[in-house]
């Protein structure tokens, strides 16, 4: 944890309890993130980039419990703290956004409302002025027309005007952190761009630190400084984007940057990541989830699994790391 | 060959059904109690007459009103007769207009419902116009009114019960025939040449049944209650038919003045079959639908 | 919202026009002579004469229905032959008592099973989760003259808390000068306590009864689709964004629980009109329902028309401010109409 750290995840696993078995859905998580960083959880489906989201803003389902590991933001432990102090942190030093916007909005509230509720509730504003406030914050994510768009409904609005109101409702209160959870999944590509600006803008102006969690390795890179790759409830790997995209080290992120789609790239030479996640219920998961899929596989895999250092600021999980070699394409297009 | 072969094919779609009902039933106590709860009303209602100990109809006036005991276990009523014979007899009468209903409901709203989802178009209309126009009724009251015009005879508290459920039947019919309009298996019927009434009701209406047996369960229960409500009210079934509603009606008075004994009994036989057939119909909609448990 | 208004409005025609003729051929499929029926058990073939050119039963069917809508829509619901009175004055008089019943005893479920559905949801499994899913299942099976029977046994003869279940009120008291017809909100514009007092002892087990009886698709249903909305995404981001826990369970969940339950209260209507019956014969209450069971039982056919007729106006005009106050809740709905 160090002084510039705006969030501290030390150690985080999480277990589910469903009807057919315990899942182990996350192992040993650990990231940071700095003050105003903006960093980039990715992964596959299943990955456990939203649940460590969940779990560090305390919304895991009821099945969900964190048997280990802490998140410190500040002084608090986020997992451990009181439902008290918890309630000063969550809306109001920490927000999230999720996908889908149309259904994470209340659809029977005028959306003016939904923004005041949390003005209100984080005492920013007192009850009168929470609604001016609120069209405010309509026009500071660009909604034309925000007096009268406030007493609208979210099933009134385009999917791209919802998640600007779910930013809004997010930073109403200016947090110092922001978790975006797919924001831009299901959004055509200029809506997609637009609200990525609008983010990054709230971002540099407030001086926000943002996570964004993203299956898609592209987008990581054009926003994130930093990349946190994450496969079947473990973090392989954890380096800022440039190096990450041009040196991977972790077999599975290597894989990662082949499969990802460029313009410049032939179709038939998009690759496919071999195998799949692993049964993440099974008893007998073996230490690296990756190496049953691993061309990389040696006797070492089946030792605990590692946090070599491979460079400044550049950490992997692995026995047998890739070594150095020709930077990769950048057709992903780091900045 | 044929035979084994032919055997064989017949039970594999039973033997799943089968393993998956004693997995529900395992998992479920409470819907096997149900299960042993509706074997024990079928006894009843099969040999209640020859399991009673005394004729329900013979009255005593020696032994009026008289709170149970070792003679009368559940009592006289103010004939004299023996209540617990009465309410054991009155299961054949009870159980048996419950079947009749159900039956006829599901003939009458599964024809009707799967009939309107197949051919769409004014079958759809006119059976939707009458069903709208049952459910504009209190349910209740239209049985009333029916039983009114028509006379209070079993056949017709029978009908009555039919008719008031039959838009919930026909609704659920309906729906499932939609789907299943284009499927395979009706499709190869045509093609064999099958007339469009041999495909409803030798395909589609057997393939409905798992669906609506759940609702015909429930409908037993309030088809129970349908009856002793309008004997409640002197529409049902006449004196001195031993019948569960028409006791608690003639045990009424006499409890506001202590003597219980005469209609809590059938009061509790009532609710201990409806009890029994609601739970039936939670735990078959498990067996059929594990999906829509609530 | 006038939009959606009008459109309800209209869709309940048809249910309206369903209804009258219904109830017209109820009377018209008495097995036998109508006339006879209408004349009553006393009467001389001549006076069955009589009664079926009076009532036009000669006449063909399509006449008599028109007479019969023309009728209705003067007011003229026929006579009754036990008490020589218009059907509809004695209707008239007696519906307020059995609208007062009903809505109380509508008010006493919704207050027990909308906290005890909430409450289920919120803490899934729990000990309180599973009383509600048996006094659900319990409150369906009993049949409600039944409850209503029990109750009186245990607390007006065991415990002699409620008083003896004669009616509205106590022989003692006058009934409170006529505005509503509501004894309740009666007394209390008369400024006469004691009335009030009496009037709602009288009501506390009638109410209860048919209040325990509709208890049960409510707290299901709430139950139900508070299980439902909890779960939905914008919960979760009511949650993330700290909002309290009253905020998000009343006014951000149940708000939304609240649409399917409001469409259930349909369905409770339909029961509870029906139960009306039952109770009323159990308590003695003066409504139309023992109207209609005692006309039954002698045979006096015109006021059973009418009160079937009544029944299912008001049923359908309760369904249609079902569907109204439906969507003042729901803009989704209001908007589109």
């Amino acid at each position: 944890m160090t002084a510039s750290s705006v969030l501290c995840v030390e150690g985080l696993s999480v277990e589910f309890r469903t009807r057919s078995g315990r899942v182990r859905a996350l192992d040993n998580v650990t990231f940071n993130v700095r003050k105003g960083e903006t960093i980039a959880l990715v992964g596959e489906s299943g990955s456990g980039k939203s649940v460590s989201a969940y779990a560090i803003m305390g919304i895991l389902d009821p099945a969900g419990r964190v048997t280990n590991g802490q998140a410190m933001f500040g002084e608090i432990d986020l997992l451990a703290a009181s439902p008290k102090r918890l309630a000063a942190v969550r809306g109001r030093q920490i927000s999230m956004i999720f996908q889908n916007p149309r259904t994470a909005l209340n659809p029977i509230r005028p959306v003016g409302r939904q923004i005041a509720d949390v003005l209100v509730r984080h005492g920013r504003v007192p009850a009168r002025e929470a609604p001016q406030q609120a069209v405010e914050m309509l026009r500071a994510v660009g909604i034309s027309d925000p007096a009268r768009r406030a007493s609208g409904y979210p099933f009134e609005m385009s999917g791209g005007m919802c998640q600007r109101v779910m930013i809004a409702i997010a930073l109403a209160a200016k947090p110092s952190l922001l978790i975006a959870d797919e924001p831009t999944t299901g959004l055509d590509v200029t809506t997609q761009a637009v609200i990525m600006d609008l983010i990054a803008d709230f971002a540099t102006q407030r001086g926000m630190a943002t996570i964004f969690i993203t299956h898609d390795l592209a987008l990581a890179s054009q926003r994130a400084t930093r990349i946190v790759v994450m496969h079947a409830g473990h973090v392989v790997e954890n380096a800022p984007t440039l190096d990450l995209c041009t040196q991977p080290r972790h077999p599975y992120t290597a894989e990662l940057v082949a499969a990802t789609p460029d313009s410049a790239a032939n179709l038939d030479d998009l690759a496919a990541i071999p195998g799949s996640l692993p049964d993440l219920r099974r008893t007998d998961l073996p230490p690296c989830r990756y190496s049953e899929r691993c061309p990389r596989k040696t006797e070492l895999c089946s030792q605990s699994l590692p946090l070599t250092s491979v460079g400044p600021e550049h950490i992997v999980a692995c026995w047998n790391p890739l070594p150095v070699h020709a930077p990769l394409k950048l057709a992903i297009g780091a900045s | 060959m044929t035979d084994t072969t032919a055997v064989a094919r017949r039970e594999r779609p039973l033997a799943p059904l089968l393993r998956h009902s004693r997995h529900v039933l395992a998992e479920n106590p409470v819907t096997g109690f149900a299960f042993a709860l509706f074997l024990l009303i079928l006894l009843a209602a099969l040999f209640g007459p020859q399991m009673a100990p005394y004729d329900p109809l013979a009255s005593n006036t020696a032994q009026t009103l008289k709170p149970p005991n070792a003679q009368h276990w559940f009592g006289t009523d103010q004939l004299g007769r023996d209540v617990f014979s009465r309410v054991i007899v009155a299961t054949r009468l009870d159980f048996f207009i419950a079947i009749a209903s159900v039956v006829l409901v599901f003939l009458m709203g599964g024809l009707a419902g799967v009939a309107a989802g197949f051919f769409g178009g004014w079958t759809d209309r006119i059976v939707g116009r009458i069903a709208d126009t049952i459910m504009a009724f209190p349910l209740f009251v239209l049985a009333m009114g029916i039983v009114a015009a028509l006379g209070n005879t079993v056949q017709n508290i029978v009908l009555a019960t039919a008719i008031v459920n039959f838009p919930l039947y026909a609704r659920i019919a309906r729906a499932e025939a939609n789907v299943r309009r284009e499927a395979g298996f009706v499709e190869a019927a045509r093609l064999s040449g099958n007339a469009n009434w041999r495909i409803l009701v030798g395909q589609i209406l057997p393939n409905v049944f798992p669906i609506l047996v759940v609702q015909m369960s429930l409908t037993m229960g309030y088809a129970i209650l349908n009856v002793a409500g309008l004997s409640f009210i002197g529409l049902g079934v006449r004196p001195p038919t031993p019948e569960w509603g028409i006791m608690v009606a003639e045990g009424a008075a006499f409890m506001v003045s202590g003597q219980w004994w005469n209609a809590l009994f059938p009061g509790a036989a009532l609710m201990i079959a409806v009890f029994c057939f609601n739970l039936l119909g939670d735990g078959l909609r498990d067996i059929v639908d594990p999906r829509k448990r609530t | 919202m006038m939009t959606l208004i009008i459109q309800r409005v209209a869709m309940a025609i048809p249910s309206l026009i369903g209804v009258v003729v219904v109830t017209f051929l109820l009377t018209r499929l008495l097995p036998g002579d109508p006339a006879a029926y209408f004349a009553g058990p006393a009467a001389t073939p001549q006076a069955i004469q009589e009664v079926r050119v009076k009532l036009g039963l000669d006449k063909p069917l399509i006449q008599q229905f028109g007479r019969y809508v023309v009728g209705l829509a003067h007011g003229n619901f026929g006579t009754s032959l036990t008490t020589g009175q218009p059907v509809i004055t004695e209707l008239r008089t007696r519906l307020p008592a059995s609208a007062e019943l009903t809505l109380l005893g509508l008010f006493v479920s919704i207050a027990i099973a909308v906290p005890l559905g909430i409450v289920a949801a919120t803490r899934p499994n729990s000990l309180l989760d599973h009383t509600c899913r048996i006094v659900s299942t319990a409150g369906v099976s009993l049949p409600v003259f039944f409850t209503g029977l029990i109750l009186i046994y245990v607390f007006y003869y065991l415990l002699g808390w409620a008083p003896a279940p004669l009616g509205r009120l106590d022989v003692f008291y006058l009934a409170p000068p006529q505005v509503t017809g509501f004894y309740l909100i009666d007394s209390l514009i008369a400024g006469d306590p004691q009335t009030f007092t009496a009037t709602l002892k009288q009501l506390v087990l009638p109410a209860l009864t048919l209040g325990v009886f509709s208890l049960a698709p409510i707290a299901r249903m709430t139950r139900a689709s508070m299980l439902t909305v909890l779960s939905s995404d914008f919960i979760r981001t009511a949650r993330a964004s700290g909002l309290s826990n009253w905020t998000v369970v009343i006014t951000y969940a149940f708000r939304n629980a609240m649409l399917p339950v409001i469409t259930t209260l349909g369905m409770v209507f339909s029961f509870l009109l029906g139960a009306n019956v039952l109770v009323e014969k159990v308590f003695a209450w003066p409504g139309i329902g023992s109207y209609a069971v005692e006309a039954l039982l002698a045979s006096d056919f015109a006021p059973v028309q009418g009160f079937v007729l009544t029944m299912a106006v008001m049923y359908v005009t309760l369904n249609l401010m079902i569907d109204i106050l439906y969507g003042l809740i729901d803009p989704r709905v209001r908007l589109e109409a």
